[in-house]
């Protein structure tokens, strides 16, 4: 981030109401209350600083100014950086987009119906007891049913929001989600229970309404906080590599600007280290680029003025001045962008498993509900005793259980994959994990660590070359400062970007680089290369490779005996990618695909009938993770792939991904138990509904019980941690 | 008999009380941050929360 410290901020200030300045930071790294002080503390210091809190749970430092002109950010993160944490700076608008209301609203719901739940059955408890013939007469239970109808009906009402809207919606798309059975259900119990009363009958089920929504609302719950953390947590990895670009006025002034609000024809500077913000040309400078990410080539390309560079690319060395091309969004990642919006449709397509239970469930309970109310009045019961019947059916087969049973298993699933740094970004994508029969991996930055180690070279001279390494950022010289270990660096040591190094070693003049630039080059070679001589010695070559992740075989043979197919894409040339491919062992593999080409292959595949895994890390993966039935990047991956992705791998650990396959297909089979359970639980307890052997007391029991027994199953995966099911 | 009257309307009320204590500490954003609150309480310098 060495573009912080210079330029003009003042885009980050966000206006509060009272006119003020906010400012809004990520601090990485805060854990306890002597950092949440230090760093506090040190803000407030700052001058034109009112107020600063830190929120230490999301990270999230907001900073007040009553003046905005003395808001300034730059001594902010000044500030923090001094306390010894890393600071990011928010856009403002985004920033201020994150406030969760419909978690706020669930959990008033929650906090409504559990009110309603406990004091209704503080009325409904006497009445069971009567049921067992201790003494209540029929005035004294009516008056007990009001008193529960009092607290219940207005709790119920208000509980049921969340469903009734959901189930709304879906009943105007013309399908029946689960919500279209419990809306109904609550409502029709509370018709039935106001009628009974009404008939000073016994069987009134107003605790048995709100109880269920009680429970509902908690597996609601805990699907939405499944889903805020996942999308906080990628969130906060995006935030890191803000898309900011250094903009120059006419004056040579620079000014730190989010990268959305570049036009063409402005001139941009770019730093070693710093990512080309949009498609430019380059006015000035020269540098190494390293494309990796882009377009899948491990050897990184020099350019200089009159060069096109592409948007993603990485500056190695050596500062450049850009003319912009286009504006963020027309640039490189257009194109890519359009097959990842025509792949996220596909993917909405997908019934998630409560849904297809629920396709089943729905119409079986309902026709059930009318055959008994249809039966029983044909067979001699009054329209009312029929009408009972029916209404118990509704309640007893109440899709409690159906409704927990896939959250309870996927929150649980979820959390124990975020103890191993797998950030799931939603249930469904563990659903479409599980179900995955083929894998298709990217080479570069997956099954390679996708950067260079050094393979050849000679040992003698190496400190000695690496002294001189030390002083460039270019992934060469840093791979092979990195062989060496720690040491002293050359005295004198300029770096000509795009050639190499100049220095002093033992007062000898010394050049590391091109071979063009030390005076080498009688090897042909095909792979990456440094150069090195020292004085009047003969020249030397060291030779890179991108290594292979130590435990990418280990991974392709977990996949393959776990079934699935194994195939390589990649964007590299033929040599890296065949070399690759035969050291993970895997037998099929295509190169310099172009990412049309990887979402082009991976379609192939969906047409065969597989149901494709796409682990991709490079903006060339992008289309074809967003197009795959499931996918996962690692956290080093680029902006885009992140969002494409299903899950987020952060330990950069490629077990990761058969550990999160064998969890999804344990959850999988967990929330089908869940499922079979239900189904179960309903056959007993619809017959005995419609046989009118259910009273308001077993009905509590059941429901309650069922809920218990899918919420204990789903537990069952944490207690077996991470093995096999 | 007639204690009833009096007892369900006190056991109503803390009900009530209790939600709407709830409803207070929702509003005033005290579950925003339960990690900084656990800490600020070791700071001597706090003395409010949220």
């Amino acid at each position: 981030m060495n573009t912080l410290a210079a330029g003009d901020l003042s885009a980050f200030v966000g206006d509060t109401p009272d006119g003020g300045g906010r400012i809004e930071l990520l601090v990485r790294g805060a854990r306890c209350a002597g950092c949440l002080g230090k760093i506090e503390r040190g803000v407030k210091a700052v001058a034109g600083v009112d107020e600063a809190r830190l929120n230490l749970t999301t990270g999230k430092l907001t900073v007040q100014c009553a003046d905005r002109r003395r808001a300034d950010p730059a001594r902010v993160i000044a500030a923090v950086q001094a306390a010894g944490y890393a600071a990011v700076l928010f856009d403002p608008k985004a920033a201020l987009a994150q406030s969760d209301r419909e978690g706020r609203e669930l959990i008033m719901a929650l906090g409504v119906a559990g009110f309603g739940a406990a004091n209704a059955m503080m009325f409904t408890v006497p009445v069971w007891a009567g049921l067992f013939g201790q003494e209540l007469g029929p005035g004294a239970r009516t008056l007990m049913y009001w008193l529960s109808a009092l607290v219940a009906t207005p709790c119920a009402l208000y509980a049921a929001q969340p469903f009734f809207r959901s189930a709304w919606a879906s009943v105007r798309r013309g399908r029946a989600n689960m919500d279209v059975p419990i809306s109904i259900g609550v409502l029709l119990t509370l018709a039935v229970s106001f009628s009974e009363t009404l008939q000073h009958g016994p069987h009134a089920y107003f605790d048995a309404a709100v109880t269920l929504l009680f429970l509902l609302l908690i597996g609601r719950y805990l699907d939405h906080r499944l889903r805020l953390k996942a999308q906080g947590a990628a969130r906060d990895l995006l935030t890191i590599q803000a898309p900011v670009a250094l903009r120059l006025d006419d004056h040579g002034g620079e000014h730190l600007t989010p990268a959305a609000q570049i036009v063409p024809g402005d001139r941009l500077a770019v730093m070693a280290g710093d990512r080309i913000p949009v498609d430019a040309v380059v006015l000035d400078g020269r540098c190494d680029l390293d494309n990796a990410l882009i377009s899948g080539e491990s050897a990184s390309v020099s350019v200089g003025p009159g060069d096109k560079v592409h948007a993603g690319a990485l500056s190695l060395n050596g500062r450049l001045v850009l003319r912009a091309l286009a504006r963020s969004e027309d640039s490189t990642v257009a194109a890519i962008a359009r097959l990842m919006e025509i792949g996220a449709q596909s993917r909405s397509a997908y019934v998630r498993l409560a849904d297809k239970a629920a396709a089943v469930y729905v119409p079986v309970v309902h026709t059930l509900a009318l055959a008994a109310f249809a039966g029983g009045w044909a067979l001699g019961l009054s329209p009312r005793e029929a009408l009972l019947r029916a209404a118990a059916v509704l309640i007893v087969t109440c899709p409690c259980a159906l409704g927990l049973a896939v959250p309870a298993v996927q929150i649980t699933a979820s959390g124990l994959l975020f103890r191993k740094g797998v950030l799931v970004k939603s249930g469904a994508a563990l659903e479409r994990l599980a179900e995955i029969d083929h894998v298709v991996l990217d080479k570069t930055g997956v099954i390679t660590e996708g950067r260079p180690r050094l393979t050849g070279g000679h040992d003698d001279l190496l400190p000695l070359a690496a002294a001189l390494a030390r002083a460039s950022n270019h992934p060469l010289a840093r791979a092979l400062a990195e062989a060496a270990g720690p040491g002293p660096t050359a005295a004198e040591a300029i770096e000509t970007p795009g050639m190499g190094v100049e220095g002093l070693i033992d007062g000898q003049p010394s050049r590391i680089g091109r071979a063009a630039f030390v005076g080498g080059g009688a090897v042909p070679g095909d792979g990456a290369e440094l150069w090195f001589v020292r004085g009047q010695a003969a020249p030397v070559r060291f030779t890179f490779a991108d290594a292979l992740r130590p435990e990418a075989a280990a991974v392709v043979r977990t996949f393959k005996a776990r079934g699935l197919g194994v195939e390589i894409l990649s964007g590299d040339v033929e040599a890296e990618t065949a070399r690759a491919a035969q050291a993970v062992g895997v037998e099929s593999w295509r190169f310099g695909l172009t990412p049309q080409d990887k979402a082009a292959a991976v379609d192939a595949l969906k047409a065969r009938g597989l149901k494709v895994l796409m682990i991709g890390d490079g903006l060339n993966d992008a289309a074809a993770l967003a197009k795959a039935h499931a996918s996962m990047a690692p956290g080093s991956a680029v902006e885009a792939s992140q969002n494409a992705a299903d899950l987020v791998f952060c330990t950069g650990d490629l077990a990761a991904a058969p550990q999160a396959f064998d969890l999804a297909r344990q959850a999988r089979s967990r929330a089908l138990e869940n499922f079979g359970f239900s189904a179960l639980y309903n056959l007993i307890a619809a017959p005995a509904a419609m046989f009118g052997l259910i009273n308001p007391f077993i009905a509590a029991i059941a429901m309650s019980g069922s809920s218990l027994v899918v919420m204990l199953n789903a537990l069952r995966l944490a207690w077996r941690g991470g093995t096999r099911p | 008999m007639t204690i009833i009257l009096v007892l369900i309307p006190i056991a109503l009320a803390m009900g009530l009380i209790g939600l709407i204590a709830f409803w207070w500490t929702l509003r005033s954003g005290q579950y925003e941050d339960p990690a900084g609150d656990a800490a600020r309480i070791l700071m001597d310098d706090d003395d409010r929360p949220g």
